[in-house]
């Protein structure tokens, strides 16, 4: 009775999307391009719960428990995926751009590393765990990703002062630029604007295909230099690395006991050591294939968006606002937040801020919001509806699985999915992106930006475990004490 | 809602983490695993699914064996053999 009652309910999820996709087409064509991210999102979901894929669960999980699993599809989701990359970017269909190169991601990957072990959950992780009726995850999505961000750019003030005067410089000269060359006066006002303006503009953005071909970049150059060097031989390398401290040991001594039942010498060579790492990958088939089909389905999503962007001559949805007459919408330079792939915390950061922006808070005086993202309804956001679409999508995977189950937080779990989603919006915002956009599709689009955040990821994640082995311990000593 | 690790009989305990979520089911079963004896057995009580494969794959590597494994209203079960 409760599978058809949760089977029902999933069809109904899926049946409201279509309804929602067809009203949004009957008011104008131009919301395909929305249409399109809803999709995807909900394909997203559906893999992220199917493969309980969350990248705070790939540090988190080896460090604390020894489980590989998830860090595993993560490189095999890597891997595909920069191969697709590669392809889209040798065909002129990728909507891939670098991202400012510099010491902050480094910085930010901690922050974020730290917020999503604490939270439960990476941004994506969170995401697909609301789906699952998973209320602490909420909270870190309400109060840490949309709140939390939106307040984190657009403070003033004190934090002001805290800035380089270097940066403060640095951010005026490019306002006068911009304000000769382009006639915007562009709000320089919070912390962030001069960190924005006055750093990160500032520091280079490359991929390895520019690198190794001198900045004229061909198909060779896409497939060795962005796939090959940046993506595929990182991932195998760590994939060896987790392999060698994770899993050999078990691995290697269960071959010598099976070797010494046949009354064979115990001697292992170099093929047992690939049968280690096989069976490392196989361990969670579930997983694995869920990475393979997660590359995939980011890959398809970029060629997606660039057949979108010809078709309706744009390259940016904040285009096709204008011309529907929602000029409001978009920010001062006419464009909305639309990466044209796979991403995650700009557009929750633009919820908290439209709903910052009812009670009376002016979230357009600041670059993030008012340059660089605009501020559209909710009903009109392209990436935000793809955020919905992995919630929804995740649902109706764990309503088909029955693993759907509304769960409140304790006090304990308030405490942990408030201070993580706050560290985690912190933590994304500097690095203009999070472990998707800051981490995965840089790292397999060949921008080593995405290793640097990846490193900081697992360091922040490292210590996220160390305080909750310390917190747990604590908590078994008092059960131990008692027994 | 709380954590509680009891002694259920000579050998055995029981783990019940229900309502928690990732990490701590599984960071909880591994801390117990490690309080117990060789051939102890702890019947861990989550109702998080995420948790489900980490803690399998982590009783794989560890030696650990899983005796049983069932779901009972909406909660997930797992009778691990320390190993």
């Amino acid at each position: 009775m409760e599978e058809k009652k949760n089977t029902a309910w999933a069809f109904l999820i899926t049946a409201g999307l279509i309804l929602t996709s067809i009203l949004y087409y009957m008011t104008d064509v131009y919301y395909m391009y929305l249409i399109v991210y809803i999709w995807f999102g909900y394909a997203y979901g559906m893999m992220l719960q199917y493969g309980r894929f969350c990248f705070a669960s790939a540090s988190r999980d080896l460090f604390a428990a020894g489980v590989p699993r998830m860090a595993v599809g993560i490189m095999i989701a890597l891997i595909f995926f920069s191969v697709i990359q590669a392809i889209l970017a040798a065909t002129n269909m990728s909507t891939f751009h670098a991202a400012p190169f510099g010491i902050h991601m480094l910085i930010s990957g901690s922050v974020f590393g730290v917020g999503m072990v604490l939270a439960g959950g990476c941004a994506s992780g969170s995401l697909y765990k609301v789906g699952e009726g998973n209320m602490t995850s909420l909270l870190a999505v309400v109060f840490g990703l949309c709140l939390g961000q939106a307040i984190f750019v657009d403070v003033g003030g004190i934090f002001n002062k805290l800035v380089p005067q270097s940066w403060v410089d640095s951010a005026h000269r490019t306002q006068a630029a911009i304000k000769a060359y382009q006639g915007i006066d562009i709000p320089i006002n919070s912390w962030f604007d001069h960190y924005l303006v006055g750093y990160v503009w500032n520091q280079p953005q490359y991929t390895i295909a520019k690198l190794i071909s001198g900045g004229q970049p061909d198909t060779i150059h896409y497939f060795v230099g962005n796939a090959l060097i940046n993506s595929i031989i990182p991932a195998i390398a760590l994939l060896c690395v987790i392999y060698y401290f994770y899993n050999r040991k078990t691995f290697i001594k269960k071959k010598k006991k099976a070797l010494k039942k046949q009354g064979l010498p115990e001697i292992t060579g170099f093929k047992d050591e690939l049968s280690g790492i096989w069976s490392m990958i196989t361990a969670s088939k579930r997983t694995s294939i869920m990475g393979v089909l997660v590359g995939i389905t980011a890959g398809l999503h970029i060629l997606t968006m660039a057949g979108m962007q010809k078709k309706f001559g744009v390259l940016n949805f904040g285009d096709l606002l204008k011309r529907m007459g929602h000029t409001a919408d978009v920010s001062l330079k006419g464009t909305v937040f639309d990466p044209g792939y796979w991403y995650i915390t700009s557009q929750e950061g633009q919820v908290g801020a439209w709903i910052l922006e009812k009670f009376g808070w002016n979230m357009h005086d600041n670059m993030f919001f008012g340059y660089v993202n605009g501020l559209p309804e909710l009903w009109r956001n392209p990436a935000l509806w793809m955020s919905l679409g992995i919630v929804f999508g995740a649902m109706v995977m764990a309503k088909l699985q029955n693993e759907f189950k509304f769960k409140l937080p304790s006090p304990e779990l308030i405490m942990w999915g408030f201070s993580g989603g706050l560290l985690m919006g912190f933590g994304s915002r500097p690095s203009l992106g999070c472990n998707i956009g800051g981490f995965f599709i840089r790292a397999s689009g060949g921008d080593p930006n995405g290793w640097v955040y990846g490193t900081g990821m697992v360091l922040g994640a490292f210590i996220g475990v160390k305080f909750f082995n310390w917190w747990t311990e604590r908590k078994m000593a008092k059960e131990m004490a008692a027994m | 809602m709380a954590m509680k690790f009891e002694k259920t009989g000579e050998g055995t305990y029981m783990l019940d983490v229900c309502g928690y979520v990732c990490p701590h089911p599984q960071i909880y079963c591994k801390k117990s695993l490690e309080k117990m004896e060789e051939g102890d057995k702890v019947e861990v009580v989550f109702d998080n699914p995420s948790s489900k494969e980490t803690m399998i794959q982590m009783c794989e590597q560890a030696g650990h064996d899983i005796l049983e494994q069932k779901t009972e209203g909406g909660k997930l079960i797992l009778v691990i053999e320390k190993g």
